[in-house]
Protein backbone atom coordinates (compact mmCIF):
# COMPACT_ATOMS: atom_id res chain seq x y z
CA UNK A 1 0.00 0.00 0.00
CA UNK A 2 2.75 2.53 0.93
CA UNK A 3 3.87 1.52 -2.55
CA UNK A 4 1.17 2.80 -4.13
CA UNK A 5 1.46 5.97 -2.35
CA UNK A 6 4.64 6.63 -3.17
CA UNK A 7 4.28 6.27 -6.89
CA UNK A 8 1.46 8.77 -6.29
CA UNK A 9 2.91 11.13 -4.49
CA UNK A 10 6.41 11.05 -6.17
CA UNK A 11 4.79 11.78 -9.91
CA UNK A 12 2.55 14.39 -8.48
CA UNK A 13 5.00 16.19 -6.63
CA UNK A 14 8.31 15.51 -6.28
CA UNK A 15 9.02 13.87 -9.95
CA UNK A 16 6.67 16.14 -11.62
CA UNK A 17 6.66 15.35 -15.22
CA UNK A 18 6.02 19.04 -16.77
CA UNK A 19 8.61 20.62 -14.27
CA UNK A 20 11.20 18.23 -13.57
CA UNK A 21 11.28 16.14 -16.59
CA UNK A 22 10.17 18.76 -18.73
CA UNK A 23 7.98 16.65 -21.07
CA UNK A 24 4.61 17.72 -22.18
CA UNK A 25 5.94 21.30 -22.70
CA UNK A 26 4.13 21.93 -26.04
CA UNK A 27 0.98 21.81 -24.87
CA UNK A 28 1.95 23.09 -21.14
CA UNK A 29 3.35 26.43 -23.07
CA UNK A 30 0.48 26.54 -25.95
CA UNK A 31 -2.77 26.41 -23.42
CA UNK A 32 -1.54 27.60 -20.45
CA UNK A 33 -3.12 30.82 -21.64
CA UNK A 34 -5.98 30.37 -19.72
CA UNK A 35 -7.40 28.91 -16.29
CA UNK A 36 -10.42 26.80 -17.81
CA UNK A 37 -8.48 25.62 -20.94
CA UNK A 38 -5.66 24.64 -19.24
CA UNK A 39 -7.23 22.60 -16.43
CA UNK A 40 -9.47 20.64 -19.21
CA UNK A 41 -6.76 20.03 -21.49
CA UNK A 42 -4.99 18.19 -17.79
CA UNK A 43 -8.03 16.19 -17.21
CA UNK A 44 -8.30 15.48 -21.29
CA UNK A 45 -4.74 14.23 -20.81
CA UNK A 46 -5.00 12.11 -17.58
CA UNK A 47 -7.79 10.06 -18.93
CA UNK A 48 -5.48 9.46 -21.95
CA UNK A 49 -3.03 8.70 -19.38
CA UNK A 50 -5.20 6.11 -17.40
CA UNK A 51 -5.86 4.30 -21.00
CA UNK A 52 -2.45 4.55 -22.15
CA UNK A 53 -1.34 2.55 -18.69
CA UNK A 54 -3.71 -0.01 -19.00
CA UNK A 55 -3.47 -0.28 -23.02
CA UNK A 56 0.81 -0.40 -21.99
CA UNK A 57 0.53 -3.04 -19.86
CA UNK A 58 -1.73 -5.34 -22.04
CA UNK A 59 0.81 -4.99 -24.66
CA UNK A 60 3.73 -5.45 -22.46
CA UNK A 61 2.24 -8.49 -20.61
CA UNK A 62 0.30 -10.03 -24.22
CA UNK A 63 2.21 -9.03 -27.16
CA UNK A 64 5.85 -7.73 -26.92
CA UNK A 65 7.18 -10.86 -24.81
CA UNK A 66 8.56 -12.10 -27.79
CA UNK A 67 9.48 -8.73 -30.06
CA UNK A 68 10.61 -6.39 -27.42
CA UNK A 69 11.98 -4.59 -30.60
CA UNK A 70 8.67 -3.61 -31.50
CA UNK A 71 7.66 -1.52 -27.84
CA UNK A 72 7.95 1.84 -29.37
CA UNK A 73 6.43 1.55 -32.36
CA UNK A 74 3.02 -0.50 -30.93
CA UNK A 75 2.69 2.03 -28.08
CA UNK A 76 3.03 5.45 -30.70
CA UNK A 77 0.17 3.67 -32.42
CA UNK A 78 -1.79 2.75 -29.75
CA UNK A 79 -1.55 5.88 -27.91
CA UNK A 80 -2.48 7.65 -31.50
CA UNK A 81 -6.26 5.88 -31.96
CA UNK A 82 -6.43 5.92 -28.27
CA UNK A 83 -6.25 9.56 -28.64
CA UNK A 84 -8.47 9.45 -32.00
CA UNK A 85 -10.96 7.81 -29.64
CA UNK A 86 -11.60 10.73 -26.82
CA UNK A 87 -11.59 13.25 -29.80
CA UNK A 88 -14.45 11.47 -30.71
CA UNK A 89 -15.98 10.74 -27.25
CA UNK A 90 -15.55 14.23 -26.55
CA UNK A 91 -16.85 15.85 -29.92
CA UNK A 92 -20.16 14.25 -29.07
CA UNK A 93 -20.48 14.63 -24.91
CA UNK A 94 -19.12 18.28 -24.78
CA UNK A 95 -18.94 20.03 -28.40
CA UNK A 96 -18.12 23.33 -26.13
CA UNK A 97 -15.26 21.61 -24.55
CA UNK A 98 -13.80 20.13 -28.16
CA UNK A 99 -14.32 23.62 -29.64
CA UNK A 100 -12.15 25.26 -26.73
CA UNK A 101 -9.24 22.94 -26.97
CA UNK A 102 -9.25 22.91 -30.35
CA UNK A 103 -5.36 21.63 -32.14
CA UNK A 104 -4.27 20.44 -28.97
CA UNK A 105 -6.51 17.98 -28.76
CA UNK A 106 -5.46 15.38 -31.17
CA UNK A 107 -1.54 16.90 -30.64
CA UNK A 108 -1.96 15.19 -27.50
CA UNK A 109 -1.11 12.12 -29.50
CA UNK A 110 2.53 13.73 -29.96
CA UNK A 111 2.34 14.52 -25.95
CA UNK A 112 5.29 13.68 -24.93
CA UNK A 113 4.25 13.20 -21.53
CA UNK A 114 1.75 9.96 -22.81
CA UNK A 115 4.43 7.97 -24.13
CA UNK A 116 6.88 8.85 -21.62
CA UNK A 117 4.43 7.57 -19.04
CA UNK A 118 4.25 4.46 -20.81
CA UNK A 119 7.99 3.67 -20.97
CA UNK A 120 8.73 4.43 -17.32
CA UNK A 121 6.25 2.06 -16.73
CA UNK A 122 7.66 -0.54 -18.92
CA UNK A 123 11.29 0.62 -17.59
CA UNK A 124 9.98 0.16 -13.64
CA UNK A 125 8.39 -2.74 -14.40
CA UNK A 126 4.87 -1.72 -12.94
CA UNK A 127 2.07 -3.52 -12.80
CA UNK A 128 -1.64 -2.92 -13.60
CA UNK A 129 -2.25 -1.33 -11.01
CA UNK A 130 0.91 0.13 -9.60
CA UNK A 131 0.78 1.71 -13.50
CA UNK A 132 -2.88 2.76 -12.94
CA UNK A 133 -1.91 5.12 -9.66
CA UNK A 134 1.28 6.20 -11.68
CA UNK A 135 -1.11 7.86 -14.35
CA UNK A 136 -3.29 9.20 -11.76
CA UNK A 137 -0.40 10.68 -10.36
CA UNK A 138 1.24 11.80 -13.35
CA UNK A 139 -2.14 13.14 -14.73
CA UNK A 140 -2.35 14.87 -11.54
CA UNK A 141 0.64 16.53 -11.67
CA UNK A 142 0.25 17.44 -15.39
CA UNK A 143 -2.91 19.64 -14.19
CA UNK A 144 -1.44 21.07 -11.29
CA UNK A 145 1.41 22.42 -13.06
CA UNK A 146 -1.02 23.82 -16.22
CA UNK A 147 -3.17 24.97 -13.31
CA UNK A 148 -0.01 26.99 -11.54
CA UNK A 149 1.39 28.30 -15.12
CA UNK A 150 -2.60 29.67 -16.42
CA UNK A 151 -2.95 31.21 -13.35
CA UNK A 152 0.48 33.03 -13.19
CA UNK A 153 -0.11 34.08 -16.74
CA UNK A 154 -2.98 35.41 -16.12
CA UNK A 155 -1.24 37.57 -13.41
CA UNK A 156 1.46 38.65 -15.59
CA UNK A 157 -1.34 39.87 -18.44
CA UNK A 158 -2.02 42.78 -16.65
CA UNK A 159 1.76 43.70 -15.22
CA UNK A 160 4.07 46.04 -16.79
CA UNK A 161 6.78 43.84 -18.53
CA UNK A 162 9.51 45.07 -21.06
CA UNK A 163 8.28 44.35 -24.48
CA UNK A 164 11.49 42.62 -25.54
CA UNK A 165 10.39 39.87 -22.11
CA UNK A 166 7.16 39.24 -23.57
CA UNK A 167 6.12 35.73 -25.06
CA UNK A 168 7.94 32.60 -24.66
CA UNK A 169 11.48 34.00 -22.86
CA UNK A 170 8.84 35.39 -19.68
CA UNK A 171 7.01 31.84 -19.78
CA UNK A 172 10.07 29.83 -19.69
CA UNK A 173 11.68 32.04 -16.47
CA UNK A 174 8.19 31.97 -14.33
CA UNK A 175 8.28 27.89 -15.61
CA UNK A 176 11.88 27.95 -14.06
CA UNK A 177 10.66 29.81 -10.89
CA UNK A 178 7.97 27.34 -10.43
CA UNK A 179 10.11 24.11 -10.98
CA UNK A 180 12.63 25.68 -8.26
CA UNK A 181 9.24 25.58 -6.55
CA UNK A 182 8.85 22.26 -6.54
CA UNK A 183 12.12 20.82 -6.13
CA UNK A 184 11.39 21.69 -2.80
CA UNK A 185 9.24 18.88 -2.38
CA UNK A 186 12.23 16.54 -2.84
CA UNK A 187 12.88 16.36 0.60
CA UNK A 188 9.44 15.10 1.24
CA UNK A 189 10.81 11.37 0.93
CA UNK A 190 14.11 9.85 1.55
CA UNK A 191 13.60 7.08 -0.67
CA UNK A 192 11.33 4.91 0.55
CA UNK B 1 19.76 23.04 -57.39
CA UNK B 2 22.61 23.34 -55.17
CA UNK B 3 22.17 27.03 -54.58
CA UNK B 4 18.67 25.97 -53.23
CA UNK B 5 19.76 23.21 -51.35
CA UNK B 6 22.52 25.34 -49.78
CA UNK B 7 19.77 28.04 -48.83
CA UNK B 8 17.75 25.33 -46.99
CA UNK B 9 20.45 24.10 -45.29
CA UNK B 10 21.31 27.70 -44.58
CA UNK B 11 17.83 28.85 -43.00
CA UNK B 12 17.47 25.51 -40.92
CA UNK B 13 20.34 26.30 -39.19
CA UNK B 14 20.27 30.43 -38.64
CA UNK B 15 17.01 31.69 -39.88
CA UNK B 16 14.67 29.51 -38.78
CA UNK B 17 16.26 27.81 -36.22
CA UNK B 18 14.03 25.51 -34.57
CA UNK B 19 15.37 25.70 -31.39
CA UNK B 20 15.90 29.65 -31.05
CA UNK B 21 13.42 30.77 -33.77
CA UNK B 22 10.63 28.40 -33.91
CA UNK B 23 10.76 27.45 -30.03
CA UNK B 24 9.96 23.67 -30.78
CA UNK B 25 11.98 20.23 -29.29
CA UNK B 26 11.65 21.85 -26.16
CA UNK B 27 11.35 18.39 -24.50
CA UNK B 28 14.23 16.63 -25.09
CA UNK B 29 16.29 19.70 -25.42
CA UNK B 30 16.12 20.89 -21.61
CA UNK B 31 16.42 17.21 -20.08
CA UNK B 32 19.53 16.30 -21.78
CA UNK B 33 21.30 19.57 -21.71
CA UNK B 34 22.62 19.30 -18.28
CA UNK B 35 26.12 17.89 -19.80
CA UNK B 36 27.64 18.96 -22.92
CA UNK B 37 28.69 14.91 -23.69
CA UNK B 38 24.57 14.32 -23.00
CA UNK B 39 24.13 17.26 -25.89
CA UNK B 40 25.97 16.07 -28.35
CA UNK B 41 24.74 12.53 -28.12
CA UNK B 42 20.98 13.48 -28.17
CA UNK B 43 21.97 15.90 -30.78
CA UNK B 44 23.25 13.06 -33.43
CA UNK B 45 20.82 10.47 -32.87
CA UNK B 46 17.99 13.37 -33.76
CA UNK B 47 20.36 13.70 -36.35
CA UNK B 48 19.95 10.43 -38.02
CA UNK B 49 16.41 10.06 -37.20
CA UNK B 50 15.73 13.03 -38.45
CA UNK B 51 17.42 12.82 -41.88
CA UNK B 52 16.74 9.02 -42.69
CA UNK B 53 12.72 10.26 -42.32
CA UNK B 54 12.97 12.86 -44.33
CA UNK B 55 14.74 10.66 -47.29
CA UNK B 56 12.53 8.19 -46.76
CA UNK B 57 9.38 10.16 -46.25
CA UNK B 58 10.16 12.28 -49.23
CA UNK B 59 11.06 8.78 -51.46
CA UNK B 60 7.76 7.57 -50.27
CA UNK B 61 5.56 10.85 -50.64
CA UNK B 62 3.25 9.34 -53.80
CA UNK B 63 3.10 6.50 -52.16
CA UNK B 64 1.49 6.97 -48.63
CA UNK B 65 -2.26 8.33 -49.09
CA UNK B 66 -3.29 12.10 -47.87
CA UNK B 67 -5.17 10.73 -45.02
CA UNK B 68 -3.40 8.52 -43.12
CA UNK B 69 -0.18 10.37 -43.75
CA UNK B 70 0.30 11.71 -40.14
CA UNK B 71 0.19 8.01 -38.73
CA UNK B 72 2.35 7.36 -41.81
CA UNK B 73 4.98 9.83 -40.45
CA UNK B 74 5.15 8.29 -36.94
CA UNK B 75 6.05 4.77 -37.62
CA UNK B 76 8.48 6.01 -40.49
CA UNK B 77 10.11 7.90 -37.57
CA UNK B 78 9.83 5.55 -34.75
CA UNK B 79 11.44 2.50 -36.89
CA UNK B 80 14.82 5.07 -37.32
CA UNK B 81 14.26 5.79 -33.49
CA UNK B 82 14.16 2.33 -32.50
CA UNK B 83 17.38 1.44 -34.58
CA UNK B 84 18.95 4.60 -32.99
CA UNK B 85 17.82 3.26 -29.35
CA UNK B 86 19.44 -0.06 -30.32
CA UNK B 87 22.67 1.33 -32.02
CA UNK B 88 23.19 4.06 -28.70
CA UNK B 89 22.74 0.96 -26.55
CA UNK B 90 25.26 -1.51 -28.02
CA UNK B 91 27.52 1.59 -28.22
CA UNK B 92 27.85 3.71 -25.63
CA UNK B 93 25.56 1.88 -22.81
CA UNK B 94 26.99 4.94 -20.37
CA UNK B 95 25.58 7.36 -22.31
CA UNK B 96 22.24 5.69 -23.27
CA UNK B 97 21.65 5.09 -19.44
CA UNK B 98 22.22 8.92 -18.69
CA UNK B 99 19.94 10.06 -21.83
CA UNK B 100 17.29 7.43 -20.26
CA UNK B 101 13.82 7.66 -21.92
CA UNK B 102 14.57 10.60 -23.48
CA UNK B 103 16.17 8.84 -27.15
CA UNK B 104 12.94 6.75 -27.40
CA UNK B 105 10.79 9.95 -27.24
CA UNK B 106 12.99 11.76 -29.94
CA UNK B 107 9.64 9.96 -31.98
CA UNK B 108 7.37 12.86 -30.03
CA UNK B 109 9.75 15.43 -30.77
CA UNK B 110 7.80 18.30 -32.79
CA UNK B 111 10.79 19.21 -34.74
CA UNK B 112 10.69 15.91 -37.05
CA UNK B 113 7.08 15.44 -37.77
CA UNK B 114 7.36 19.29 -38.41
CA UNK B 115 9.87 19.06 -40.95
CA UNK B 116 7.79 15.96 -42.81
CA UNK B 117 4.44 17.57 -42.72
CA UNK B 118 6.05 20.99 -43.75
CA UNK B 119 8.28 20.00 -46.10
CA UNK B 120 9.70 16.51 -47.20
CA UNK B 121 6.23 15.31 -48.04
CA UNK B 122 6.02 18.00 -50.69
CA UNK B 123 9.75 18.51 -51.89
CA UNK B 124 12.47 15.95 -53.85
CA UNK B 125 14.60 14.24 -51.65
CA UNK B 126 17.71 16.10 -52.39
CA UNK B 127 15.98 19.31 -50.98
CA UNK B 128 14.37 17.54 -48.34
CA UNK B 129 17.47 15.72 -47.27
CA UNK B 130 19.23 19.27 -47.25
CA UNK B 131 16.39 20.46 -45.34
CA UNK B 132 16.51 18.09 -42.71
CA UNK B 133 20.35 18.56 -42.29
CA UNK B 134 20.07 21.98 -42.02
CA UNK B 135 17.19 21.83 -39.06
CA UNK B 136 19.47 19.30 -37.32
CA UNK B 137 22.80 21.27 -37.47
CA UNK B 138 20.52 24.09 -35.89
CA UNK B 139 19.04 21.82 -33.30
CA UNK B 140 22.81 20.36 -32.70
CA UNK B 141 23.82 23.91 -32.27
CA UNK B 142 20.80 25.01 -29.97
CA UNK B 143 21.58 21.80 -27.81
CA UNK B 144 25.58 22.38 -27.45
CA UNK B 145 25.05 25.99 -26.70
CA UNK B 146 22.78 24.97 -24.02
CA UNK B 147 24.82 22.34 -22.64
CA UNK B 148 28.12 24.53 -22.39
CA UNK B 149 26.50 26.97 -20.62
CA UNK B 150 24.78 24.98 -18.26
CA UNK B 151 27.91 22.53 -17.39
CA UNK B 152 29.86 25.22 -17.41
CA UNK B 153 28.17 26.93 -15.22
CA UNK B 154 26.62 24.16 -12.79
CA UNK B 155 29.76 22.08 -12.56
CA UNK B 156 32.70 24.14 -13.52
CA UNK B 157 33.74 21.97 -16.37
CA UNK B 158 33.13 21.37 -20.22
CA UNK B 159 33.20 17.80 -22.09
CA UNK B 160 34.06 16.68 -17.95
CA UNK B 161 37.65 18.39 -17.62
CA UNK B 162 37.64 21.14 -15.04
CA UNK B 163 37.82 24.54 -15.68
CA UNK B 164 38.24 26.60 -13.07
CA UNK B 165 40.41 24.78 -10.48
CA UNK B 166 39.25 23.52 -6.98
CA UNK B 167 38.15 26.91 -5.44
CA UNK B 168 35.29 27.10 -8.03
CA UNK B 169 31.73 26.72 -6.10
CA UNK B 170 29.75 25.06 -8.42
CA UNK B 171 26.58 26.95 -9.38
CA UNK B 172 24.59 23.36 -9.30
CA UNK B 173 20.86 24.83 -9.54
CA UNK B 174 22.08 25.03 -13.35
CA UNK B 175 22.31 21.43 -14.23
CA UNK B 176 19.06 21.00 -12.34
CA UNK B 177 15.37 21.53 -13.95
CA UNK B 178 15.09 25.36 -12.63
CA UNK B 179 18.56 26.03 -14.80
CA UNK B 180 17.31 24.33 -18.02
CA UNK B 181 14.33 26.58 -18.31
CA UNK B 182 15.97 29.92 -17.10
CA UNK B 183 19.01 29.71 -19.33
CA UNK B 184 16.25 28.68 -22.19
CA UNK B 185 14.37 31.69 -21.45
CA UNK B 186 17.45 34.10 -21.19
CA UNK B 187 18.79 32.41 -24.11
CA UNK B 188 15.61 33.10 -26.08
CA UNK B 189 15.76 36.99 -24.31
CA UNK B 190 19.16 37.64 -26.11
CA UNK B 191 17.75 36.57 -29.15
CA UNK B 192 14.49 38.76 -29.37
CA UNK B 193 16.99 41.55 -28.49
CA UNK B 194 19.45 41.15 -31.46
CA UNK B 195 16.55 40.99 -33.41
CA UNK B 196 15.06 43.85 -31.90
CA UNK B 197 18.68 45.94 -32.44
CA UNK B 198 18.79 44.90 -35.85
CA UNK B 199 15.30 45.89 -36.93
CA UNK B 200 15.51 49.34 -35.49
CA UNK B 201 18.76 49.69 -37.14
CA UNK B 202 17.34 49.48 -40.66
CA UNK B 203 14.41 51.40 -40.01
CA UNK B 204 16.83 53.95 -39.19
CA UNK B 205 18.71 53.23 -42.28
CA UNK B 206 15.51 53.19 -43.99
CA UNK B 207 14.17 56.90 -43.83
CA UNK B 208 17.79 58.36 -44.83
CA UNK B 209 17.79 56.15 -47.96
CA UNK B 210 14.45 57.49 -49.15
CA UNK B 211 15.16 61.38 -48.19
CA UNK B 212 18.32 60.55 -50.52
CA UNK B 213 16.24 59.53 -52.93
CA UNK B 214 14.13 63.05 -52.55
CA UNK B 215 17.20 65.24 -52.60
CA UNK B 216 18.47 63.29 -55.62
Amino acid sequence: MSELVWIFVSALLVNNFVLSYFLGLCSFFGVSGKLETAFRLGLANTFVMLITAVAAWALNTFVLVHAPYLRLISFIVVIASTVQFVEMVIKKLSPALFQALGIYLPLIATNCAILALAIFATNRGYGLLEGLVFALGAGGGGTLALVLMASLREEAELADIPSLMKGTALNLIIAGILSLAFMGFAGLFSQA
Amino acid sequence: MTASALQELHKGIWKENPVFVQVLGMCPMLAVTNSVINAIAMSLATFFVLVGSSFLVSLCKDLIPHQVRISCYIIIIATFVTVADFTLQALLPAVHKELGAFIALIVVNCIILGRQEAFASKQPVGLAVADAVGTACGFTLALVCLGSIREILGNGSLFGIGLFGPHFEPWVVMILPPGGFITLGLLLLFFNWLQETRRQRRATAQPSADEGVTAG
